[in-house]
C-alpha cells in the first residue's frame, strides 16, 4: 500500500519516476592542523579545478545560451587567480582546505554583500560555489541537481534558481518541494517547462532515494513506493503551442504570452503581459525616453499585427528601484508601489508613456496599455487621460487590490480594457505575503474567494463589452483555464512553454461547461474542494 | 606605466556578461592589467570576482593600468570594450 503525501499542486500534469533529491550543501569538518602546506594548496587547488571543470560541462551541455553563459561566469569565478592566492595564503599560515577556501569565499561574500543590489544577490553563487568545493575536497557528491542518466522525479526543500540553471526536463519527470508557494520559484519554473509539480509536500524530504512516486501536479497528491507504474509517464501535450485558445464549441479566450524583454518574443496570440521593469532594475538613474523607447520598438516589431499590452513601471514593494528612493517604507507591499510611484514622480510615468508612444508609432503591432497596483476608478480615469494625452489608443488596468475588482463594472466606464494579476490578488486579498511558504494554502489560485473576485470582473467585462484578461500564474494551471473562462475571463496570458498545456485543456469543455465549472468551484468551501470538484468534473 | 580612463557602457553595469567578456580579454592580453575604481585599490583585471567586486555601474569611471611591451595596445581594446554596451550586443 503506498503511502500518500500531499501538497500543492502548482502545475498541471502526472508523472511517475524514482525520487531523488538535490543533495545537500556539505557541512565544515572540524579544522585539522596542516602539516604539509603544500600538497593542502594542490588538494585545494584540484577541489577548485574539478569545480570549474564541472561547471564547464554543464555550459556545453546547456541548451539555452544564456544559461550556458551563466554558467561560464560562474567557471570564472571559481577558477580566479585572486581567489586561488587567498587561498594558498590561508593555507600557508595553518588553515586546512576546506577551510582556507570557505574564509577565501568569504572575504569576496563580504566585499560583494557590502556592495548591495545586484552583487549582494550574486552572494550566493559564491556559496553555492564554495559548498561544491568543499564537496569534492569531502568526497562527497556535488550539491545541485542529480544527472543519473535515466528520468526521475527532483524533490528538495526549495529550488533556488542555481539549481535549476541546468535542469534538463527530458530527464526531470516533475518537481516535489517540501516548502514554497503557488508563486515560488519551483511553481514559476515547473509551468514554464510544461512540468507537473507539487510543493509545499511536507514529508517529501523524509522519502528515501530512488523511491518509486507517482506525482500529481494538479491534485497536488503524491503516492510514495508506488509499484508497477507508468514508469516515466508524462502527459503528452496533444496540441501544439499555436493556434487561437477555444473552448470545444469555439469560444474564444485568448492565449497571450508574458515576456520581458525582445529576448523572449513567443509564439502566441499575442502578448498578454510585456514587464518593463527589466529596463529600469539596478539602475541609479532613470532610462531615458529614447532609451525606454529603442527597448519597446523591439517587441512592438517583433509582433506586427498582433495585440501587445505593455505595462508601465512596476516598482516598489518586492522590486525596490534605486533611483526611486523608497528606503523607509514601514510596509512596502501596502507602500507606494506600482502606478502609485506616480504621485510622487509624475514625470516617470509621462516619460514612459511617451516613449511607449513613439515606439508604437513606429510599429505594426496592436499596442495597449495598462497601469499595476490600481485602486480606484479616480487614479484608472487619470491613468487612461495620462495614455490617451500621449497620443494611446487603448488604456487599461491592473486588477491586483480587491478594490479594484469590487469597482470593476465603474473602472470599466473610464477605461478599455482589465487585467487581473492573480499572484497580487491574491497576496491583498488573504493578507497573504506572496513569498511566505508558510501562508502557501491562502495563496492558492483555487481559493474561492480569489475566484468570485475574478467573477466579478468577468461580470463586469461581459456586461460593458470589454475584454478582461488574467495575467498572474494562475493563468498558466491548465486545470483553472476552464474555470477562468467561465468566470467570464476573455484572454490568458502566461510563460510561452505554458500554452500548450492550457489550450489542450479549454478546448476539452464548451463554454457552458466552463461557466458550470466556474460556479462548481466558487460555491466550494475551500481551494482544495474547488480543485476536486472540478477534477472530478474534468476527470 | 600606461593608464586609460574609461566610462562602463554596458547597461546592467560591470556585472555578468559584460564581467565575463571583460575578464576574458584582460586574460588573453599580452600583460598584466589592473582595474580600479577611483579611490580604491587596483585588482587584476583578469581577476572575475575581483571585477564583480568593483561594483562598476553604467558610467562609473575605471582606471586601466599596464606596463611593458603591447600595454598601449592592449588598454586601448580593453578601454574600447569597456565603453561599449555589451549587454545590448548578441549572444
Amino acid at each position: 500500500m503506498p503511502e500518500r503525501l500531499s501538497g500543492i499542486g502548482v502545475s498541471a500534469g502526472v508523472a511517475a519516476g524514482p525520487l531523488l533529491r538535490i543533495a545537500a550543501a556539505p557541512a565544515l569538518p572540524p579544522p585539522v592542523p596542516v602539516t604539509d602546506a603544500p600538497s593542502e594548496v594542490s588538494r585545494a587547488f584540484d577541489a577548485l579545478a574539478a569545480v570549474v571543470a564541472d561547471l564547464e560541462r554543464r555550459a556545453d551541455r546547456a541548451s539555452e545560451a544564456t544559461v550556458a553563459e551563466v554558467l561560464r561566469a560562474e567557471a570564472l569565478m571559481a577558477g580566479d587567480e585572486e581567489l586561488r592566492d587567498a587561498v594558498r595564503s590561508r593555507i600557508e599560515e595553518g588553515v586546512d582546505a576546506p577551510h582556507a577556501i570557505d574564509g577565501a569565499f568569504g572575504t569576496f561574500r563580504e566585499m560583494f554583500a557590502e556592495a548591495g543590489g545586484y552583487l549582494a544577490e550574486r552572494v550566493a553563487d559564491l556559496d553555492d560555489l564554495r559548498d561544491r568545493a568543499v564537496a569534492v575536497l569531502l568526497g562527497l557528491p556535488m550539491p545541485g541537481v542529480p544527472r543519473p542518466g535515466h528520468p526521475y522525479v527532483l524533490a528538495a526543500r526549495d529550488l533556488a534558481p542555481a539549481d535549476t540553471a541546468d535542469l534538463d526536463p527530458a530527464q526531470v519527470l516533475a518537481l516535489v518541494t517540501e516548502v514554497g508557494g503557488p508563486t515560488s520559484h519551483t511553481a514559476i519554473l515547473a509551468r514554464a517547462l510544461g512540468l507537473p509539480a507539487v510543493v509545499a509536500c511536507r514529508g517529501v524530504s523524509a522519502v528515501a532515494e530512488h523511491t518509486l512516486v507517482e506525482v500529481d501536479g494538479s491534485t497536488g497528491r503524491v503516492e510514495v513506493g508506488v509499484t508497477g507504474v507508468r514508469f516515466a509517464a508524462r502527459e503528452a501535450d496533444p496540441l501544439d503551442a499555436l493556434g487561437p485558445g477555444r473552448t470545444a464549441d469555439g469560444h474564444a479566450v485568448k492565449l497571450l504570452a508574458n515576456v520581458g524583454s525582445a529576448k523572449d518574443l513567443p509564439r502566441a496570440e499575442g502578448i498578454g503581459l510585456f514587464r518593463t521593469e527589466l529596463l529600469f532594475l539596478d539602475r541609479a538613474a532613470e532610462p531615458s525616453r529614447k532609451e525606454q523607447a529603442a527597448a519597446y520598438r523591439d517587441v512592438f516589431r517583433g509582433m506586427p499585427g498582433q495585440r501587445v499590452v505593455i505595462r508601465t513601471l512596476d516598482a516598489g514593494a518586492d522590486k525596490p528601484l534605486p533611483f526611486l528612493d523608497q528606503d523607509g517604507e514601514p510596509n512596502p507591499a501596502l507602500g507606494v508601489r506600482g502606478l502609485r510611484v506616480a504621485r510622487r514622480r509624475p514625470e516617470v510615468l509621462t516619460t514612459q508613456l511617451a516613449a511607449i508612444a513613439e515606439a508604437a508609432a513606429g510599429s505594426e503591432a496592436d499596442v495597449w496599455v495598462m497601469a499595476p497596483m490600481v485602486s480606484t476608478p479616480a487614479e484608472a480615469a487619470s491613468f487612461a487621460a495620462a495614455v490617451r494625452e500621449a497620443g494611446l489608443p487603448t488604456a487599461g488596468v491592473m486588477i491586483e487590490v480587491p478594490a479594484a475588482a469590487l469597482r470593476a463594472a465603474d473602472l470599466l466606464e473610464v477605461v478599455d480594457f482589465l487585467s487581473i494579476g492573480t499572484n497580487d490578488l491574491s497576496q491583498y486579498t488573504f493578507a497573504a505575503d506572496r513569498m511566505c511558504g508558510e501562508l502557501a494554502d491562502l495563496l492558492d489560485f483555487w481559493q474561492p474567494a480569489l475566484l468570485q473576485l475574478i467573477g466579478i470582473c468577468g461580470a463586469a467585462g461581459r456586461a460593458a463589452g470589454k475584454p478582461v484578461g488574467v495575467c498572474g500564474e494562475a493563468a498558466a494551471d491548465p486545470a483553472l483555464a476552464p474555470v477562468l473562462a467561465g468566470l467570464g475571463v476573455s484572454s490568458l496570458s502566461m510563460s510561452a512553454r505554458a500554452l500548450p498545456g492550457v489550450r489542450a485543456s479549454l478546448a476539452r469543455y464548451s463554454y457552458a461547461e466552463c461557466r458550470r465549472l466556474a460556479e462548481l468551484a466558487v460555491a466550494a468551501p475551500d481551494a482544495v474542494a474547488a480543485r476536486e470538484v472540478v477534477g472530478k468534473v474534468v476527470g | 606605466m600606461s593608464t586609460r580612463t574609461v566610462a562602463v557602457g554596458s547597461a546592467s553595469g560591470l556585472h555578468a556578461r559584460p564581467a565575463k567578456l571583460f575578464v576574458e580579454a584582460a586574460a588573453a592580453a599580452p600583460v598584466k592589467v589592473t582595474i580600479q575604481v577611483a579611490g580604491r585599490k587596483p585588482v587584476p583585471a583578469k581577476s572575475m570576482l575581483s571585477v564583480l567586486a568593483l561594483g562598476a555601474k553604467q558610467g562609473t569611471e575605471v582606471t586601466l593600468q599596464a606596463d611593458g611591451e603591447g600595454a598601449e595596445q592592449a588598454l586601448d581594446d580593453l578601454a574600447a570594450l569597456l565603453a561599449r554596451d555589451l549587454d545590448a550586443d548578441d549572444a
